[in-house]
């Protein structure tokens, strides 16, 4: 048994755990002890794996094991890890503990919302350490469905609308996927499931025509782009989280959309170099837009999660574009980007969630001078601002300027362009965030219901804490994580730019 | 030198201290806390000066000194072109004597803060930001690199609009420190362009401009390198308030009052000048052709400032626009300068050392004027001129130092804006004439303005009822940093001056900090030292005239005559306006609100479409699963007569 699947089997052990568990307090004793596990086991492989980097083992993939799971479609559980997994695996351990802390008073029924919180944890970490396609479909769905009745049971206003939605529009995206997936199978031979096969052209793969390429590109681009909130599929996004309860939206936003961006670069980049070279320029105009159009759309929002929901298709939008811009760096920083964005998004999220409890409304107009009121949730309210928008010395900035050095490789009129059009999303951030920092916060308080509300409770602190932690440390010391992550994204990189320079045939701009 | 490295990390250990701690602590301990490690960093600063201008002093070969680098690491790879993002500390003449300007004025705010904010709600946070602030001026100022100075350029955005809105139960310092923080990262979006491209082009981001190699390539960056140039100036032009993106900086006076000296007077706003004179060498090798944009730029907006604080009545806002001006003067001095080689023979290099030499004296007499008006304020509880008149009997330590600094600003031989003004009107006219007269006449406009304030402020009507309301008196405390400021103003200006004028042959500021590091002995034209003293008086005469008197026919008439005139200059010819206009009705107004609306109607609308046209699809054809035999019976002959008609056809 290989370790990587205490991932998987940890979530499995807490699932029995919480079936079994009588009383509130039992079943937080589960939540608690199993997260903990997780985050010290992630915490742990990080260390192991960059100990294992030092000393020189320079395989793809680490801690690899597999075995059969279905023999004729040449399906296995497979799984291994590089930098960028070991990145998401400790982004999505640090979420899914502060997560607990934030969830602890939820109610009804605490025990089933664990349940399905849990489940949604396995298919994400079983999602990270696959590297078989089929697993990773597998545990994509694993990941989705629970979304549905987490936010149509537990969540608030328009909730079954929004469950809805987003459900069928992710699922929508999974069509596009499976075609995808299914078509790279077959093109690369019908022999192997494995992504380093298909990618190496070993292990009977061989490589996948172009036109083929050109077909299946898009497909699985756009079905983890619905995820990755690609425009014009964004839209489950503002309403699935404003609706969301508010563990659900740290969840989705700070891990489950980082699931869009790896999945594209993990399968439809990794696996289709000549297409993704030919055929980026549509998906970077795309991305291009959600960055300012999501900044922009966030500017005249009132709804706190709104705000944090179009910022959040800005992030995202970059995350996709540094991928695009396929150089080391951007890609680097498109990754941290997601760890930043997963962290202080749900960092958001969290304060959004805790300060709509009290107050009982979202509406930054019905809010003022909450700074009096409760200091510690607004002092961290400003510091998730600052880091939204790019403050040095917390995370966003060091990936946004990782993206942004990147793509200036690039030295074409049309990449250099967007890159100026990408950067002026940090003004606007600077809009919105001080809009509603300044609205909410400062001022003076004329409610007289909100003149008696009270600060954060020790478990909500905590999890502000240990995410405020988070943010500031990768802030801060940003050179082992950022060389954890570039040297698993050179190889690929280097793959991609082995087909040719990025100049595409088809695109009328350059 | 790595004890250099404590100069940024002390204030960073005095802003954590007080900003995780600061509520347990009582407003006494923060204080001390953050005035004792600003201390300890101060004496470290002259430390590190005097190391640095006379112990390690000049090399021996070239005559000029040479930049040290105590300490420099690879914070963030980049992994292409082997770009890397450092940081670390640089020690050249300017940046060891911004070390000087920015601890020596900010330890005198934090003094004069103990009385200030006495009592304030918030004082430990005030201190945790001041703290901030220090840390990352000190650290814009030491960078090793562009990209580092970007990031304490942020910082400092990020301090200084933390400070703006310090009190943030009020509607007017949210707006301000809004505004400012938007403006200024505006400002900062060209500033990071021109980073990219500069980072591109030349492989790296670090400040090295005299190797062979480096040489080599700026030379291939060709018109590129003057551009990211360009748009560099432009986000300096953001931070040091020049026309159009000056609208922060008066608005950014709602802030505490020794805010406003340590940080929106004397160092953060001088942020630009200092990235222009670091950029220099880049500057006047490669990009000489494009210098003309700081110096018109620079022209425009002395004169703009100049003309609106004639008019304005809230004596911070009469500082604030005296300050654009004369970092405006700043701006022009490093854009005439046309050689990096110094010697008399050169004189096109003056502009270099006249600029930084203004920086210093201003940030001295500037700070000291704020801090002055911040006693007054104080003293009367308003920023209105007419709360004041007649102050001079009630402040008499600020009105001596107030006067002072006026006498320094408006250059009065023997003080020290004196010998600064005139080396730089002295670059100018060696520039081009024009330019020369128009600095003249703006220095000019300077000594009225100034002047204006000084009447208004203690002589003039006084408004009995509200003083004898507030008693207002001094505290020592808050007159102890005027008094050192101003014997710094007044000890430099006699120094200089007399050097100047050739009266003994010591050091002068050009001896430690010229455009090429060598001793360069500033002695004055006589012709423009004259002439710029002469317009000075002749000023200061006439604004003496109109507003000295208990009452005041003249200027009274002035605005009788000249309503619109006046009314455009108070308003700031209407520039705030615009900008609400723009920021409003274009941009949220015609992009922000409609691309909203289209996200919502057209791009959702379309999926829920799709959601409503899938479902009205199954309400139209579940009639079909009737339960009925009849009616699949009828189905079923219909489907299979429609089969064979079409077996036929085909």
């Amino acid at each position: 048994m290989n370790f990587l699947s205490l991932f998987v089997l940890i979530p499995l052990l807490m699932l029995l755990g919480l079936w079994l568990a009588k009383g509130v307090k039992a079943v937080r004793g589960v939540m608690v002890a199993g997260s903990t596990l997780l985050l010290v086991l992630a915490v742990y492989l990080t260390f192991d794996y960059l100990a294992q980097r030092a000393a020189g083992n320079n395989a793809e993939m680490l801690y690899q094991a597999a075995f059969t799971w279905f023999e004729p479609l040449n399906i296995s559980y497979r799984v291994g890890v590089d930098g960028i997994s070991v990145a998401m695996l400790l982004l999505s351990a640090v979420i899914v503990f502060t997560g607990t802390f934030v969830s602890w008073k939820l109610s009804p029924n605490l025990k089933d919302y664990f349940l399905w919180f849990t489940l949604l944890s396995m298919g994400v970490f079983g999602f990270f350490i696959s590297i078989d396609m089929f697993m990773m479909f597998m545990f994509y769905e694993i990941a989705l469905i629970p979304m549905y009745l987490l936010i149509g049971v537990w969540g608030t206003g328009r909730k079954e609308y929004s469950a809805m939605k987003l459900t069928l529009m992710l699922m929508g995206g999974s069509a596009f996927l499976m075609l995808g997936i299914f078509g790279i199978f077959y093109g690369a031979g019908g022999n192997t499931m494995n992504i380093l096969d298909i990618a190496n052209h070993t292990g009977g793969a061989h490589p996948i025509d172009f036109a083929g390429q050109c077909i299946w590109f898009p497909l699985t681009f756009v079905g983890f782009g619905v995820l990755g909130a690609l425009f014009p599929f964004h839209t489950w996004s503002p309403d699935g989280h404003a609706s969301a309860p508010t563990a659900v939206s740290m969840l989705h936003a700070g891990v489950l959309m980082k699931l869009g961006g790896y999945g594209c670069f993990r399968i439809a980049i990794y696996l289709l170099p000549e297409a993704a070279n030919e055929l980026s320029w549509i998906f970077l105009i795309l991305t291009g837009i959600s960055v300012v159009y999501g900044a922009m759309s966030a500017c005249v929002q009132t709804d706190l999660k709104y705000i944090n929901a179009y910022s959040s298709v800005s992030h995202c939008g970059l995350v996709l574009f540094g991928i695009l811009m396929l150089t080391t760096t951007s890609t680097t920083g498109a990754v941290l980007q997601m760890l930043s964005h997963g962290l202080m998004t749900a960092l958001f999220f969290a304060l959004i969630g805790m300060i709509y409890g009290r107050t009982h409304t979202r509406d930054v107009r019905q809010m003022a001078g909450l700074m009096q009121i409760m200091p510690f949730l607004s002092v961290c309210f400003v510091i998730a601002g600052l880091a939204n928008l790019g403050l040095p010395g917390l995370s966003g900035f060091v990936a946004e300027m990782s993206i942004f050095v990147g793509s200036f490789q690039n030295t074409d009129t049309f990449h250099r362009v967007l890159t100026i059009m990408a950067t002026c999303s940090i003004v606007v951030a600077a809009v919105y965030i001080l809009r509603m920092v300044g609205r909410m916060l400062y001022g003076v308080c004329t409610d007289e219901h909100h003149l008696k509300l009270t600060d954060a409770t020790w478990e909500e602190r905590f999890a502000v804490i240990c995410l405020i932690i988070s943010i500031a440390g990768i802030g801060l010391f940003p050179s082992w994580i950022s060389q954890l992550i570039s040297d698993s994204v050179a190889p690929v990189i280097d793959t991609v730019k082995q087909v040719g320079p990025l100049v595409s045939t088809c695109n009328p701009f350059m | 030198m790595t004890y250099t490295l404590f100069i940024i990390l002390l204030p960073l250990i005095s802003f954590l201290i007080l900003g995780l701690a600061g509520k347990s602590l009582s407003h006494k301990t923060a204080g001390i806390i953050g005035t004792l490690a600003l201390g300890v960093v101060t004496v470290l600063s002259y430390y590190a000066a005097y190391e640095y201008f006379f112990v390690i002093g000049r090399d021996a070969v070239t005559g000029a000194f040479e930049r040290q680098v105590p300490f420099n690491f690879a914070w963030l790879p980049f992994f292409d072109q082997g770009l890397h993002f450092d940081m670390g500390i640089l020690l050249d003449p300017i940046s060891v004597m911004m070390l000087i300007v920015i601890s020596t004025v900010s330890f005198m705010v934090h003094i004069y803060s103990f009385g200030y904010m006495k009592g304030e709600r918030g004082f430990q946070r005030y201190y945790a930001y001041l703290s901030l602030f220090t840390m990352s001026m000190l650290g814009l100022v030491v960078a090793t690199n562009i990209f580092q100075m970007y990031l304490f350029w942020e910082l400092v955005g990020v301090s200084s609009y933390l400070l703006i809105g310090f009190y943030y139960a009020s509607p007017a310092a949210i707006a301000a420190s809004k505004k400012a923080f938007i403006v200024t990262r505006f400002a900062d979006l060209f500033f990071l362009i021109g980073i990219l491209i500069y980072g591109f082009y030349t492989g790296s981001f670090a400040f090295v401009f005299d190797t062979p190699e480096g040489l080599a390539s700026y030379a291939q960056a060709g018109i590129l390198l003057p551009l990211a140039l360009t748009l560099m100036f432009i986000g300096g032009a953001g931070k040091s308030a020049m026309f159009p993106l000056h609208i922060w900086l008066p608005d950014a006076m709602e802030g505490p009052t020794p805010v406003s000296a340590l940080i929106h007077a004397a160092t953060m706003v001088v942020a630009g000048v200092f990235q222009v004179a670091r950029l220099f060498p880049l500057w006047v090798t490669y990009a000489q052709d494009w210098m003309p944009v700081i110096i018109w730029v620079g022209v425009f907006t002395a004169f703009y400032a100049a003309a609106v604080a004639c008019a304005q009545s809230d004596i911070k806002r009469v500082l604030a626009f005296s300050t654009i001006s004369q970092i405006a003067f700043m701006m022009v001095a490093l854009g005439v300068c046309t050689e990096l080689q110094t010697g008399h023979e050169h004189v096109g290099s003056v502009g270099y050392m006249a600029s930084m030499f203004h920086l210093f004296t201003h940030a001295m007499f500037k700070a000291c004027l704020f801090l002055g008006a911040g006693c007054i304020i104080h003293a009367v509880h308003s920023n209105e001129m007419s709360a004041m008149g007649g102050l001079r009997k009630y402040l008499p330590l600020t009105h001596i130092t107030f006067l002072i600094s006026c006498l320094a600003i408006s250059g009065i031989p023997f003080f020290s804006g004196f010998s600064s003004k005139d080396e730089i009107i002295t670059a100018c006219m060696a520039y081009n004439p024009l330019v020369g007269y128009i600095m003249t006449g703006i220095a000019a406009m300077t000594a009225f303005y100034m002047f204006r304030l000084y009447y208004g402020i203690f002589w003039g009507t006084e408004n009995k009822e509200l003083h004898a309301a507030h008693h207002p008196h001094e505290t020592k405390i808050m007159t102890w940093p005027l008094v050192i400021l101003s014997v710094i103003t007044v000890g430099v200006g006699v120094y200089t001056t007399l050097a100047g004028f050739g009266l003994f042959d010591g050091y002068s500021f050009g001896s430690l900090i010229s455009a090429d590091g060598r001793d360069y002995r500033i002695h004055f034209d006589t012709g423009v030292a004259l002439t710029s003293t002469i317009v000075a008086i002749v000023a200061i005469a006439l604004a003496t005239w109109i507003f000295k008197g208990e009452r005041q026919p003249i200027a009274d008439k002035l605005y009788a005559t000249f309503p619109r005139l006046h009314r455009w200059a108070y308003k700031r010819f209407y520039m705030d306006e615009v900008y609400q206009f723009v920021t409003h009705r274009i941009i949220f107004g015609c992009v922000s609100k409609p691309i909203a609306w289209f996200d919502r109607h057209v791009v959702d609308g379309f999926f829920d479409f799709l959601a409503w046209g899938t479902n009205a699809a199954s309400e139209g054809i579940k009639g079909l699963q009737s339960g009925r035999v009849q009616q699949y019976a009828m189905f079923y002959l219909v489907g299979t007569i429609l089969l064979i008609a079409m077996l036929l056809i085909f």
